[in-house]
């Protein structure tokens, strides 16, 4: 199966997962399905077999609020059941509305509150270097969620103890919940924030699947510091409604909506 | 008078991490203050400055601990708890990760630095985590014990440290049993529940006490969660008044721990001794002692007061 039919699939059960919740955050799932993808399908060494084990790379959904999109990953690599995507933010559900590791096999770190998930993913790198193991830690944060004091704690540490095991993807879709990143609290120009904190940069379209790939195959070439791949992106991206809409950050569609997404998606299966 | 908790602290974790591979320390730019710095000579390589960023070192700690070690991060008891709170909670209680979080220079007898740096809070927001264990070692020994029990326990635990010296109450062969409250002394009429400092003050007033011919149950309580419920049970039943003494808030702390398990399981009368709902301020860690009523004259006072 190739990448955009993987990424289909996610952003199906993203769309089908929140309307069944009727919450949720479908814009933020959407824009960072191309790089999970990618990721999961192709960069990281998990798989069904592995995937309770720490004795692999690892991933930290920094922006935990994005779970739609974790669940929907880890269905589609078929660690999660897919019938179980339906119980998302549902009582006595394990898929909880932020992700929590004590519930899902395959999830790697509970998260929720911005800035934390970054700093446990240095601590996981950290760790790596001390066990002198070869795994790889990944993080994904958001670009709102850059303007989090803890983000750039986190980027400090990461460069200081020189951890070229960590790569970290920002999903630059340039929208926050009350609306512009620019016009609520400017976090930009992050490509030369991470660079003056030490890191390596790297820009990149968050939905080309072969600058992802490059992306991260760059990342694992450098030596002596992290890597910060800034991915633009569109939010929404793939739902024509959703797109470039703040609105649709946390918002759950209609069933009239849910159609009218996955009809645009290549239709319901 | 003996070393502080937080010295007994750094020695202890000296050995533990030579002894114990998978321990990592982490501190945040107090390592000489925290003790830390013993650890940090005794195995650099598994001690972490994480500079002046507490919220960071603590959801550093986590992902240590994600990865299958036990980390020991120290700052102050106002930063860590206080400043790091909420990634104490998400980061580190919510997964239950294996963090072992001792705080130094907690309470007032933090002394010149003054209120800004002297967390009286600390006890009630670690304790109101789930799952999160709560200690306070009242001298040296007790210390040791606890800082090497606490890596075989699995979870988040809060460990509370002092920066002045304070009397070694227990001996050589002292053994530390966790959640277990330590009956100093049998008296009757009147418990004083004390923990940490304030276990020296709650025994030097049992001897200012002998005078006027009263003679108090004294108690260590160690471990403020889980808290030891069957010994303040039996201590309600057979006494008149308890007594709780704390170098913390009135609220939320030893004294509260103490008054919901009586409210559930046995109406007592509690009197408790710690800071009343103030901040503290500059002075030497005796004049604050004197000033907040947290030393032996004050417990003895009391214990009079409550027997009239």
């Amino acid at each position: 199966m190739d990448y955009k039919t993987h990424a289909t699939n996610i952003r199906k059960n993203i769309v089908k997962m929140v309307a069944e919740a009727k919450s949720g955050h479908p814009g933020g799932s959407l824009s960072a399905a191309d790089i999970l993808t990618v990721l999961y399908f192709h960069e990281m060494d998990i798989n069904e077999e592995n995937a309770s084990s720490i004795d692999r790379d690892r991933f930290v959904l920094s922006k935990g609020h994005a779970s739609p999109l974790l669940y929907a990953v880890l269905a589609e690599k078929g660690i999660l059941k897919e019938e179980e995507l339906s119980t998302f933010r549902k009582i006595n559900s394990k898929l909880q509305g932020h992700p929590n590791m004590n519930y899902v096999k395959g999830v790697d770190m509970s998260t929720g509150s911005l800035g934390q998930g970054i700093s446990c993913a240095v601590g996981m790198a950290l760790a790596n270097k001390i066990q002198h193991n070869d795994h790889r830690i990944y993080a994904l944060l958001g670009d709102g969620e850059c303007e989090e004091g803890q983000v750039w704690e986190a980027a400090m540490a990461a460069a200081h103890y020189q951890l070229d095991n960590l790569c970290a993807i920002v999903d630059f879709n340039g929208l926050q919940i009350d609306g512009d990143i620019t016009k609520v609290m400017n976090p930009t120009p992050l490509d030369k924030k991470f660079e003056a904190f030490g890191w390596h940069v790297i820009v990149i379209d968050g939905h080309e699947y072969g600058q992802i790939e490059e992306a991260f195959a760059k990342a694992r070439e450098v030596k002596g510091k992290p890597t910060m791949i800034i991915a633009k992106t569109i939010k929404g991206k793939g739902v024509s409604f959703m797109e470039n809409n703040a609105a649709w950050h946390g918002s759950a569609p209609n069933a009239e909506q849910l159609a009218e997404a996955l009809e645009e998606l290549g239709g319901s299966r | 008078m003996g070393i502080a908790t937080r010295e007994a602290y750094g020695k202890a974790l000296a050995e533990l991490i030579k002894e114990n591979e998978r321990v990592v320390v982490l501190d945040a730019d107090l390592t000489k203050s925290t003790k830390t710095s013993e650890a940090k000579k005794a195995c650099p390589e598994r001690h972490f400055n994480m500079g002046i960023a507490e919220g960071n070192m603590m959801s550093v700690a986590a992902g240590l601990a994600a990865s299958g070690q036990i980390v020991y991060a120290s700052s102050f008891a106002m930063f860590a708890a206080g400043r790091a709170y909420e990634q104490i909670r998400n980061s580190i209680g919510y997964p239950h990760l294996n963090v072992k979080i001792c705080a130094t220079h907690a309470g007032i007898t933090v002394g010149e630095d003054g209120a800004s740096h002297q967390a009286i809070e600390d006890l009630a927001l670690m304790r109101v985590i789930p799952g999160m264990k709560v200690f306070q070692p009242c001298d040296a020994k007790e210390t040791r014990e606890m800082i090497k029990a606490i890596a075989e326990v699995e979870g988040p635990c809060y460990v509370r440290l002092g920066r002045s010296g304070v009397d070694d109450v227990n001996d050589e062969n002292y053994q530390f049993e966790l959640g277990k409250g330590v009956v100093l002394h049998e008296g009757k009429d009147v418990a004083i529940i004390a923990t940490g400092m304030m276990v020296q003050e709650a025994l030097k007033a049992k001897e200012e006490l002998k005078e006027a011919g009263i003679e108090p149950t004294i108690v260590n309580i160690h471990t403020i969660k889980p808290i030891d419920e069957e010994l303040i049970e039996k201590l309600a039943k057979t006494h008149k008044v308890l007594i709780t003494c704390e170098e913390h808030s009135v609220i939320g702390g030893l004294g509260g721990a103490v008054a919901e398990v009586t409210a559930r399981r046995c109406p007592a009368r509690i009197e408790m001794i710690g800071v009343q709902d103030t901040f503290g301020e500059s002075g030497t860690p005796q004049a604050l002692l004197e000033k907040y009523g947290l030393n032996a004259k004050a417990i003895a006072k009391k214990v009079k007061e409550v027997l009239q």
